[in-house]
């Protein structure tokens, strides 16, 4: 049962939660493939922002309880830093795309090289602030 | 008052599951305590991870064994 625990749970002391932008503009979509490839890499694990906005108490309690997470704006209008604002959650790592020196535009034929210099700032942005990206095998909390 | 305690078993759970029905009897307060396990049940309140509290459809706290003084804020209306 423990072992079965441990396979299928996810200890949030060891994981980061990542979030994301996914609005109508490449840096928009920049930050949700980011937040998609990065997951699937085992670099944290993707949550859903708008189950966030939303107020879903799982979501939103989730944000709150979490060690790690890194929120990822497509641009300065910064709809993910509102939704945090407005919910009282502390933001603990954060990132605007647009900041990176990626125009925003309406192409959404994203280009490798953007995605993969978001991808490298993210984790930058999370190693400056004594935070490592930890492999989400990680089992469930009851280490 | 509906609580469920949502966690695969691990003995984290466990010990939410002790911290909880220790508030309720510290508080004098009842409530149905209802252990789900179900991961699919589990991923439907969208927590990120467990052991996870909620009260009355409501998510308090997840990943963590709760404090016997956030239990009882939140089962003490």
């Amino acid at each position: 049962m423990e072992e079965k625990c441990c396979e299928t749970g996810t200890d949030i002391s060891r994981v980061t939660m990542i979030l994301a932008c996914s609005g109508g503009s490449n840096v928009g979509q920049l930050a949700n493939q980011t937040a998609i490839e990065l997951s699937s890499e085992g670099y944290g694990k993707m949550s859903c922002l708008a189950g966030v906005g939303g107020h879903l108490s799982g979501f939103v309690q989730s944000a709150r309880d979490v060690d790690r997470l890194v929120l990822i704006d497509g641009c300065e209008k910064g709809c993910g830093k509102a939704i945090f604002e407005h919910l009282e959650i502390p933001i603990k790592t954060y990132l605007v795309i647009t900041e990176l020196g990626i125009e925003k535009n309406k192409d959404f034929k994203l280009k490798r090289e953007e995605i993969d210099r978001v991808k490298n700032a993210v984790k930058d942005a999370s190693m400056t602030q004594s935070e490592s990206f930890t492999d989400i095998s990680a089992g469930c909390s009851c280490s | 008052m509906e609580i469920k305690i949502l966690g695969p078993g691990c003995p984290k759970c466990q010990q939410t599951e002790k911290a909880v029905r220790e508030a309720l009897e510290e508080a004098g307060v009842q409530a149905n305590v209802e252990k789900v396990k179900d991961t699919m049940e589990i991923a439907n309140y969208g927590v990120f991870g467990t052991p996870a509290v909620v009260i009355d459809g409501e998510v308090k706290s997840v990943g963590k064994i709760p404090k016997k003084g956030d239990i009882l804020s939140w089962i003490k209306k």
